[in-house]
């Protein structure tokens, strides 16, 4: 971005809540089933149908509310958003508007190494629509099994200034909604989406620019690609003596650009006005503060506590909380014992790797939290070496046994004996009289290569700093 | 006598008795619709075969000795509230082919006691009017007198009582729209405390202001009914949850004492003269009963109907968004999906409704919202709170129900402003949440019916019962019925 402008970002994020069934009846909301088999009366539309408020929604709303530092309304209201599109059985969507679930509150991201402030302006709950399905010109379908489904929309101020902030913005939402376990944070299945309103000021104004909407933004990659295109976009109208217009923009992904979907004057009036369907809802102050207890530890407080409790690097912190899953995980291979940076460290390379290669997540580890903790303690205790380990590793992720076991079995034990390393050493120095002169010499290269032969003669099993101390001892 | 001539309360004791059978209440009930259904037009369906299947399980559950109030008893429905696998069409010819595939809680309720449907009611389409000429059918006649309209909208229902097509009703009250009609037929009718009686399968219409209750012969069967239905139900976010009471233990009971409020904003100059002088008369009478009259005021009466039309089309413009031909209803030919919109609308929908639903929409523009929807919930909640002081003073408030007696079918129908007159005295009623009921109190020169209503305090219809009773008793308006 060209340093004489500066962008201004807010993002608009729906998150469809991970309840059992619909915000407002009965059915379930699982992803992918058959077409219209996930319906009810009410949630088509039928005529005299009314709405419930499913409580779970209520409670996610507030959990996340409170771990986004909000404040929790006492007295909020449901309102209708009336306009005509066959995937909105009833002609209006069920949502709030005056009186939102929560509102204010902030997220903390990583700008730079340096922790930056994101200021929320509220949050509001609403049931999602269906889905349109077109074949050919003649005719639609309509598929009315995600309508009902229940959103939060929550909404940033316009406090990101890059597409890089807004990504990073993105994944620690993200992160949080998962820990709460309030949301899959799934893009591709649309669990999660984001609007992004865009405008552009030059540097040093305050005065915010004119703004663009953009919609259809349907993955991490995308909210970067979208904005940053939008930004460019409308610096070179800016730089060609244009103005910007207040409009909404489709981010097309396959083109890599976003195009005019209705300017300002084309928007919809909504007519919001609350819904007499549906009674204020009424948060108790008590039942607030039973939920807030009730919050798991969220990623920045583990973070922190990874750098003070277990003297992790920030860099180690950050990784390991990301996912809870992987954070539990790696709290269990500390909680059997294992040294919290060899674990981080084993973890973050060797156990990563294998899980990544074989498409797995951790929930599915065939490696258990302990087990990993066995291994490291027999590298601790110098029975195997680091070497070994990687090998009695990839045995245990093959098999699911524990490490002693496979130590054991192939008798990968650690020979610290110096007297056997002394003999094998003795052996491996008459055969190579060349070498151990060019090493006496000063050729420190060989000291590798002695290593390296000793290793292979013992299958490995060569305690290595005794092998190294036992090599310095014939040269001298 | 013919049994469809009498009530809930003298057939229960027959039927209890095994004196007559559901089928033979039934047949009496079928063979006077059969005489008189063309003349008076009261019914969009008449449910003959189900009535009939339906009377014969009563008939079991009654030889089981399983019946309640309602087993084998003739009901009619509003045509606004959903039966399952039955049409429910709001007098509408966009839901003109609509069958649900769900029962409202109140069907369910009477369903659950075995009674018998004996036909959906017509209706000014979607509840919107005070005559049944609204309705995209055809006009409902008032048994007393067919060139008049029963009045609306749950004409159908209150006709069809007056005339004997049925033991007794359900309707539906948005502006008066269950005792209007049951004041100019000469029947009575209850509208319920808002929130008493569940919506859930209630064509919406105004979703603040709609309530389902009974449309009967006599006070003791509106009674009756009313415990049947009301009620807390969870489908219906609105219902209230309180404890019901039994109401029956309150007809009876004398009313000496009882402060009758008489409001002097519903007693104003060019009223119907004989309309006046019967109300006068029945105030008398309550006080001959050892009621106490009170002079009191509801200062904000003369906003109500204004406040009325801009709520009520309001949310009438966004309940009916639904009706687009996209999942059911009316689909009209059309080139592209917002042809098919508008056409399907234009073709559905008559003219009163498109009426109010542009009314709504205006009111709830963006620009015009504070002007219009948000000053009328605050005129609401003064009109509210005309009722609540207005009860420090008095116990039920005394008032007509209609400003005239039946009118003539067209006499008012190219004027919407003089058709909405007509609930003059009943929509403040709704505004404000509270009860109300319509009984008989006198008749016209013409032999037309006047209706006398009686407003209670919210969820007190126990004194609003009591005290209609003990006027009923003392009088004999009641018993008389439409030479048909």
């Amino acid at each position: 971005m060209s340093t004489k402008y500066e962008a201004v970002i807010g993002l608009e994020v729906h998150a469809q809540m991970k309840t059992a069934t619909k915000i407002f009846c009965g059915c379930p909301t699982t992803f992918g089933a058959e077409p219209n088999s996930q319906t009810c009366p009410v949630c088509c539309g039928m005529p005299g149908v009314l709405p419930v408020l499913n409580r779970k929604a209520l409670e996610f709303a507030v959990k996340t509310g409170l771990a986004l530092n909000c404040r929790i309304s006492p007295y909020s209201r449901f309102a209708r958003k009336n306009y005509f599109y066959p995937d909105l059985p009833k002609a209006y969507q069920i949502s709030q508007y005056e009186l939102p679930i929560c509102e204010g509150g902030w997220v903390d991201i990583m700008v730079d190494g340096q922790t930056k402030r994101i200021g929320l302006t509220r949050i509001h709950m609403e049931e999602d629509a269906g889905k349109n399905i077109h074949e050919g010109t003649a005719y639609s379908f309509v598929d009315l099994n995600r309508a009902g489904t229940p959103l939060m929309e929550i909404v940033s101020e316009p406090d990101l200034r890059s597409p890089q902030e807004a990504a990073a913005y993105m994944r620690k939402l993200r992160t949080i909604l998962r820990y709460l376990g309030v949301c899959d944070g799934n893009m591709e299945e649309g669990s999660l989406r984001c609007d992004a309103n865009v405008s552009v000021r030059p540097a040093g104004q305050k005065e915010f620019g004119t703004r663009a909407e953009l919609k259809n933004i349907n993955s991490f990659r995308f909210v970067e690609k979208a904005i940053e295109y939008e930004i460019a976009r409308q610096i070179r109208v800016l730089e060609e003596g244009g103005k910007v217009i207040q409009e909404t923009r489709l981010w097309d992904s396959a083109a890599g650009v976003t195009q005019s979907m209705r300017s300002k004057e084309e928007a919809h009036d909504y007519r919001y006005f609350p819904d007499p369907d549906l009674t204020p809802i009424i948060v108790d102050r008590s039942w607030v503060d039973t939920l807030k207890a009730s919050l798991p530890e969220l990623p920045d407080a583990k973070q922190e506590r990874y750098k003070t409790v277990f003297g992790l690097p920030e860099a180690d912190a950050e990784q390991l909380t990301a996912e809870l899953p992987v954070a539990t995980w790696f709290e269990q291979v500390v909680g059997a014992g294992a040294q919290p940076k060899a674990a981080a460290n084993w973890m973050m390379t060797e156990l990563m790797k294998y899980l990544n290669d074989d498409n797995r997540t951790i929930d599915d580890c065939p490696i258990q939290p302990a087990q990993l903790a066995g291994l490291l303690t027999l590298i601790d205790k110098g029975t195997i070496s680091g070497k070994i380990a990687k090998t009695v590793f990839e045995e245990m992720y093959a098999t699911g046994k524990d490490a002693a076991a496979i130590v054991k079995e192939k008798g990968l034990v650690q020979i610290s004996d110096s007297g056997a390393i002394e003999q094998a050493l003795d052996e491996i120095l008459a055969r190579h009289p060349a070498e151990l002169e060019r090493l006496k010499a000063g050729d420190e290269k060989l000291v590798g290569f002695f290593v390296g032969q000793l290793m292979k003669a013992m299958r490995g099993k060569a305690n290595p700093q005794i092998a190294n101390e036992l090599l310095r001892k014939k040269l001298n | 006598m013919k049994l469809n001539e009498l009530t809930i309360t003298e057939l229960r004791t027959l039927l209890d008795n095994r004196e007559v059978s559901a089928q033979d209440v039934l047949r009496d009930v079928q063979g006077r619709i059969d005489e008189v259904e063309e003349q008076v037009k009261a019914y969009v369906t008449v449910t003959r075969d189900e009535a009939l299947t339906m009377a014969k399980q009563a008939d079991e559950t009654l030889a089981a000795q399983k019946g309640s109030l309602l087993t084998g008893i003739p009901i009619a429905v509003k045509d606004n509230m959903c039966t399952k696998g039955i049409r429910t069409t709001c007098s509408s010819k966009i839901l003109a082919n609509f069958i649900p595939p769900y029962e409202s809680t109140v069907t369910a309720k009477l369903l659950d006691q075995k009674y018998v449907l004996t036909g959906k009611t017509n209706l000014d389409e979607f509840a919107m009017g005070s005559s049944t000429e609204n309705s995209g059918f055809h006009t409902s006649r008032n048994p007393w007198n067919l060139q008049c309209v029963p009045g609306g909208s749950s004409g159908g229902s209150a006709a069809a009582v007056a005339a004997n097509e049925c033991i007794a009703a359900l309707g539906s009250d948005t502006g008066g729209s269950i005792r209007q009609p049951a004041a100019l037929c000469g029947v009575v009718g209850l509208k319920p405390t808002y929130g008493l009686v569940s919506r859930y399968g209630l064509v919406a219409f105004a979703s603040s202001l709609d309530q389902i209750g009974p449309i009967t012969k006599n006070v003791r069967d509106a009674a009756l009914l009313l415990n049947l239905i009301a009620g807390h139900d969870p489908l219906d976010s609105t219902s209230a949850p309180v404890d019901v009471p039994d109401y029956a233990p309150y007809l009876g009971k004398e009313i000496k004492g009882l402060k009758v409020g008489i409001p002097k904003e519903y007693f104003i100059d060019g009223m119907h003269p004989e309309i006046d002088q019967s109300v006068r008369d029945a105030i008398r009478q309550l006080e001959s009963l050892g009621a106490v009259p009170v002079e009191v005021s509801l200062p904000h009466t003369g906003y109500a109907v204004a406040t009325y039309y801009i709520l009520a089309t309001s949310e009438a413009s966004s309940n009916l968004g639904r009706y687009d031909g996209v999942r059911y209803g009316h689909r009209a030919k059309s080139k592209d999906l917002i042809d098919m919109y508008m056409q399907s609308r234009s073709e559905g929908f008559g003219p009163e409704v498109k009426r109010r639903i542009m009314l709504g929409t205006y009111a709830l523009s963006a620009g015009y919202y504070d002007a219009y929807y948000k000053k009328g919930q605050q005129v609401r909640t003064l009109i509210k709170q005309d009722f609540e002081k207005a009860f420090e003073q008095c116990d039920v408030i005394a008032t007509p129900t209609s400003p005239s007696p039946a009118f003539g079918i067209g006499e008012k129908a190219t004027d919407p402003l003089q058709m909405y007159l007509s609930d003059i005295f009943t929509i403040s009623v709704n505004l404000a949440g509270v009860p109300a009921i319509s009984l008989p109190c006198g008749f016209t020169g013409d032999n037309l019916p006047i209706g006398l209503q009686i407003i209670g305090k919210s969820f007190d219809e126990a004194t609003v019962l009591q005290a209609a009773y003990a006027f009923e008793q003392s009088t004999s308006w009641h018993t008389r019925r439409a030479s048909l």
